[in-house]
């Protein structure tokens, strides 16, 4: 076209970013890369390679080694090596090395972010101005992590050798969500790439030689899945971080079961986009692109699912599909493209047959009229409205440009359809009423909620799912507690302990027989099987009966501690202190007898127990209205606020030591902070907690809050794991019983977290931690 | 061949004659600040044009500028200057090396004060280019309203094409919106058949929504653009006041059929910029809105970078400001 042609049509022409220097580079490897094992390149054992191809045109770029199980041997074993000192190395040095890390992304951003979008197919705009800025922020910001650490996270020091495993859809920052933190609390790392997209992080293991980092702090194996399974299940490794899809996290949290590996999972979504017809609509639409149409769509925390307002839906539609129509689909390196390619053509197909099942299902289709490049693996932004909750586009993760539109009528309707997921990653909520948003923002269940805005990511903001989405946070410094354990233990109050059981003389009378039951929605109930179990003394005498509760039991007390949930959540912290307060007060009244029934049934000094139990109490009483959250210092203008939120329905199974103290510190430390509870006492003490039952009746706790189940701990654990609507569980027994519960948990992938069977009984921030979990909530604001 | 092409290859829509005041219209003013900011920051990063589409796209920027002289201490002289510059935007030899000797180039309008009008005239004669009188006690727009309507016909007696009025802040500050469409709408009647561009003042007006109320306002009341500031406050067109403008310009062609103008104005001097705003108007109105009578940017020293730009395009070395002649 000649210029005056040009001038009358106006059209964008292309913008080619340069793909020479990512390639020079490519090829200054001579198109072949080795494993980045203790500081060096090295060749695979297995002898065998992959190719990585260009997404948008299917040219190969590269080839890439192919870790086997002997090769992740050596890196798992080169980061054992290298943790020795690493972890012995001051904070302040760690510190410079990250900071040398950032800088050095920093000096060759435009060749990571040219590199990102060869391989991935992103478009150069969104590697170049969100993916890279935001890996060069997540190294500064830990290097000052590791400069605190040690008068930040005193008392706590690293994991140790952990293994990360990252996903295609943000290679480097993925890389930099695990690595950063990882390395700030003096962990060593295996970090394997995702198959689709290793390059830029072999080009991060070329920064790392650069920079002089110790060899074997970092290692970097590529490969497929048998690569990933193989860093999962090497018995060297304490602690798996990994990102992607929920069907793998599920296998992951199998492989892992019981092995004491310290896990955390950030996995899929199904995140609503919630637009009032309060909302700026416009802005609502761009919030679209970005939720949507950002990344193809493959974000794990894409907005959807778009919920609007009955009143305002087809105005929406109309804006939305006026703004697809501008959207432009095609070469990742052009600078003015939106969308680019599909990762691969498995994953183009995925879209294509979800898409059709949409269809199939009666929902109603619309796409712009241009159409995509012929050539390479791309699909058109899709909007299908007439969407019902039911339908397979409403509940599966699509991964790609697809949208499915929903309408509601009230508020009320929203939080119920947000929250009619099986996933928790992410939400939006446009409305220009703060009243509203806020209220719905505490309401939808999702780690992260972003008010009249979307995709926004900080490193000094958590990330992380609620439900099937994963557990863990990443970023903030709630992502620190993922990569520390605790080293020193708080001073111990006065121990426990000591022979003290009075001899008990023979009644004249014989005693009026008791039964003790199950505590379940406020009631005292007998078990669903009929039976009951004996209680012993240390020395074999019987002393009691409990009632052997069962799945049914279970059941029913879940469904107790579900339905009081809600009522319990919105309960003021004042409130919830004052109901503890009293409990601790009613326990007082009765410290004798359960001191009694402590020493009858352990043979331990009951009396030390009961004081220790009604510090506790106080303990837990005087958290609950002071376990706060932050806000954090995101560099936009904007509040984000970190909220501790109770987890739900959580499930106990107490130590077989201290029986009323386990209640007072585990239990109602998770009462404190919102929980409702289904607690399985020490199986070798029962009749402490079932004595415990007549104290909560007395004190307000409300019906359905506090259950308990006595009966088999494992039984009934493993009923408890696998219980759909169980969120949390806390088990302590033997290792055992671990592997159960932890396998178990794979089906709604809930939070576990295992205990020693005896023994002293967790710190209090811990228990908190494991209490709640952290919602970020970020309100942009502006006049 | 190049040959030589008007801009209006279309035929010009209907002018915008106006709605009864409706208030309804601003209860619809919703705008988030820190949402409209993310759009206007990332409008300039998700598009861009290179080359030769840069380079038509520039030599298209050059037929939407009013070029403007709005000093204290502006004679017949340098207005002269100016409109000699408007009907010669580019130098003949650089369009000839850009391959495009005959095409018929001049800036969309010259813009002055009214003294200046018959001096503008004269020196445009023939050119078809229209003069443009700022008006109404511009800048600040704070004389009598009777004087204000005294002034518009006197410009459009002189010959003035075009009109930019200023509004009284006041009205918007104040929540009188009422009171701001009676003056703007007696305005328009004061224009006649010159076309009336609404100062908006944008930096004084607070807040977006104000902005997004006060476009409302002005268009209901009968302007046949909406301009975002007199290029005297201290903050005057950015992207983001613009997104707000052209996004009720959108709502109103929405409800009313009829289609405004948009004119940015102070501020923008560079070629880069130029280009963020035809992308704006591609982008949020469509290809029509980027034309001659729906679109004008207001500005002095823009052309001269666009012909450094331009100039650069066609030798590939980098131009010297020296080598530009003056307006």
């Amino acid at each position: 076209m000649t210029l005056t042609e040009l001038m009358e049509t106006l059209p964008y022409g292309p913008a080619p970013e340069a793909a020479q220097p990512a390639l020079d580079w490519i090829q200054a490897h001579k198109g072949r890369f080795q494993l980045f094992i203790a500081g060096r390149w090295r060749k695979p054992a297995s002898q065998e390679w992959f190719t990585t191809l260009n997404p948008a045109n299917s040219q190969p770029l590269a080839e890439v080694a192919q870790a086997s199980a002997a090769d992740v041997d050596e890196a798992v074993k080169a980061a054992r090596k290298a943790f020795a000192s690493w972890s012995q190395t001051k904070g302040h040095v760690r510190a410079r090395y990250l900071y040398a890390m950032a800088r050095q992304i920093q000096k060759h951003a435009r060749l990571f972010a040219v590199l990102e979008t060869l391989d991935n197919g992103k478009p150069i705009r969104e590697t170049r101005d969100i993916d890279i800025p935001l890996v060069a922020r997540h190294f500064y910001y830990h290097a000052g992590w590791a400069q605190l650490m040690e008068s930040e996270l005193a008392g706590y020091g690293p994991v140790g050798v952990v293994g990360q495993i990252i996903p295609w859809n943000f290679p480097l920052l993925m890389l930099a969500w695990k690595i950063a933190p990882a390395l700030a609390m003096g962990n060593t790392v295996v970090l394997k790439p995702a198959e689709f997209t290793p390059l830029t992080a072999l080009l991060f293991a070329e920064i790392c030689q650069q920079i002089g980092l110790p060899p074997g702090v970092v290692n970097i194996i590529t490969g497929d899945g048998k690569t990933g399974a193989a860093l999962v299940e090497h018995p060297g490794v304490d602690k798996i971080a990994f990102t992607g899809s929920t069907e793998v996290g599920r296998l992951i949290r199998k492989a892992t079961a019981g092995s004491g590996k310290k896990l955390s999972l950030e996995l899929g979504g199904k995140s609503p986009f919630v637009v009032f017809e309060d909302a700026d609509l416009d802005s609502a639409v761009e919030g679209v692109v970005d939720a949507i149409w950002f990344n193809q769509g493959q974000v794990c925390c894409a907005g959807s699912r778009l919920l609007v307002q009955e009143s305002i839906a087809e105005k929406m539609y109309a804006k939305l599909r006026a703004r697809m129509e501008k959207l432009r689909v095609g070469d990742p390196l052009d600078k003015a493209v939106d969308i680019g390619a599909i990762i691969a053509p498995v994953q183009l197909q995925k879209i294509q047959r979800l898409v059709q099942k949409g269809l199939e299902e009666g929902a109603r289709l619309w796409q712009p009229s241009w159409a995509v490049p012929a050539e390479g693996c791309f699909y058109p932004p899709t909007l299908f409205t007439d969407v019902a909750p039911a339908s397979t586009i409403a509940q599966e993760e699509i991964f790609g440009p697809v949208l499915a539109a929903l309408t509601f009528r009230t508020p009320e309707e929203a939080v119920r359809l947000a929250n009619n997921t099986r996933y928790g990653l992410a939400a939006s909520i446009w409305s220009e009423d703060i009243n509203l948003a806020l209220d719905v923002a505490t309401q939808i269940k999702a780690g992260t909620i972003w008010i009249n805005s979307t995709n926004l990511f900080d490193a000094a903001s958590g990330f992380g799912g609620y439900r099937e989405s994963g557990f863990g946070r990443e970023g903030g410094k709630e992502g620190l507690w993922e990569y520390v354990k605790k080293t020193a233990r708080a001073p111990k109050t006065k121990a426990v302990a000591g022979k003290t059981r009075a001899a008990q003389p023979a009644p004249a009378v014989p005693p009026i027989d008791r039964t003790a039951k199950l505590f379940i929605g406020g009631k005292q109930v007998r078990p669903d099987s009929g039976y009951s179990k004996v209680v012993y003394d240390p020395d074999g005498h019987p002393i009691g009966e409990v009632g052997l509760g069962n799945r049914k039991d279970i059941r029913n007390a879940v469904e107790a501690a579900r339905g009081a949930l809600e009522g319990w959540r919105k309960t003021s912290g004042h409130n919830k202190a004052q109901i503890l307060y009293f409990l601790a007060e009613n326990l007082s009244e009765r410290a004798e007898e359960f001191a009694r029934r402590i020493a009858q049934q352990t043979g331990q000094d009951g009396t030390a127990e009961v004081e220790a139990a009604l510090e506790a109490l106080f303990t837990a009483a005087a958290w609950a209205d002071k376990y706060e959250g932050v806000v954090h210092n995101t560099p936009i203008r904007n509040v984000t606020l970190a909220v501790p939120e109770p987890i739900g329905v959580m499930g106990i199974l107490c130590p077989n030591d201290q029986p009323l103290l386990a209640l007072a510190r585990l239990a109602a430390t998770a009462l404190a902070m919102g929980n409702t509870l289904v607690v399985v006492p020490s199986p070798l003490a029962p009749l402490t907690a079932t004595d415990f039952y007549q104290v909560l009746e007395t004190s307000d706790i409300p019906a359905g809050t506090f259950n308990l189940v006595t009966g088999e701990r494992d039984e009934l654990a493993k009923t408890l794991a696998e219980h759909d609507d169980v969120d949390a569980l806390w088990y302590a027994g033997p290792q055992a019983g671990w592997a159960l519960v932890e396998k178990a948990s794979a089906g709604n992938m809930k939070r576990t977290w295992t205990l020693p069977a005896s023994g002293p009984l967790p710190d209090l921030d811990e228990i908190l931690r494991q209490a709640t979990q952290v919602k970020n909530i970020w309100v942009p604001y502006g006049a | 061949m190049a040959t030589a092409t008007l801009p209006h290859t279309h035929p010009l829509p209907e002018r915008n004659p106006g709605t009864p005041f409706d208030p309804s219209a601003l209860e619809g003013a919703l705008v988030n600040k820190s949402a409209v900011e993310r759009r206007a920051a990332t409008l300039p990063t998700r598009r861009t044009v290179k080359k030769e589409w840069q380079a038509a796209w520039l030599l298209h920027a050059i037929r939407t500028i009013d070029l403007t002289t709005l000093s204290g201490d502006d004679t017949p002289g340098t207005v002269r200057r100016l409109c000699a510059k408007a009907r010669q935007p580019v130098r003949p030899e650089l369009l000839r090396d850009l391959g495009i000797p005959h095409l018929r180039l001049t800036t969309g309008a010259v813009c002055v004060y009214h003294e200046m009008v018959p001096t503008a005239v004269e020196a445009l004669e023939g050119s078809g280019i229209p003069v443009a009188a700022v008006s109404t006690g511009f800048p600040a727009g704070l004389t009598p309203h009777r004087l204000k309507l005294q002034e518009i016909e006197a410009s459009v007696a002189a010959g003035a094409r075009e009109i930019d009025i200023v509004i009284s802040r006041r009205h918007v500050l104040t929540g009188n919106w009422k009171a701001l469409y009676q003056e703007v709408r007696d305005f328009r009647e004061a224009c006649g058949p010159a076309h009336m561009k609404s100062i908006l003042a944008v930096g004084e007006l607070g807040t977006l929504k104000n902005v997004y109320k006060a476009s409302m306002v002005c268009m209901q009341a009968g302007s046949d653009f909406i301009k975002t500031s007199t290029g005297k406050e201290a903050v005057n067109a950015t992207l983001q006041n613009s997104l707000v403008m052209v996004r009720a310009i959108r709502a109103f062609y929405e409800q009313t059929g009829y289609k405004v103008g948009f004119k940015p104005a102070g501020g923008i001097r560079t070629a880069k910029q130029a280009l963020d705003w035809l992308i704006l108007m591609k982008e949020e109105l469509g290809h029509e809105w980027m034309q001659p009578h729906l679109f004008r940017i207001g500005a002095s020293a823009l052309l001269n970078d666009i012909e450094r730009q331009l100039e650069h395009f066609a030798y590939g070395r980098y131009a010297s400001m020296q080598y530009q002649p003056l307006g």
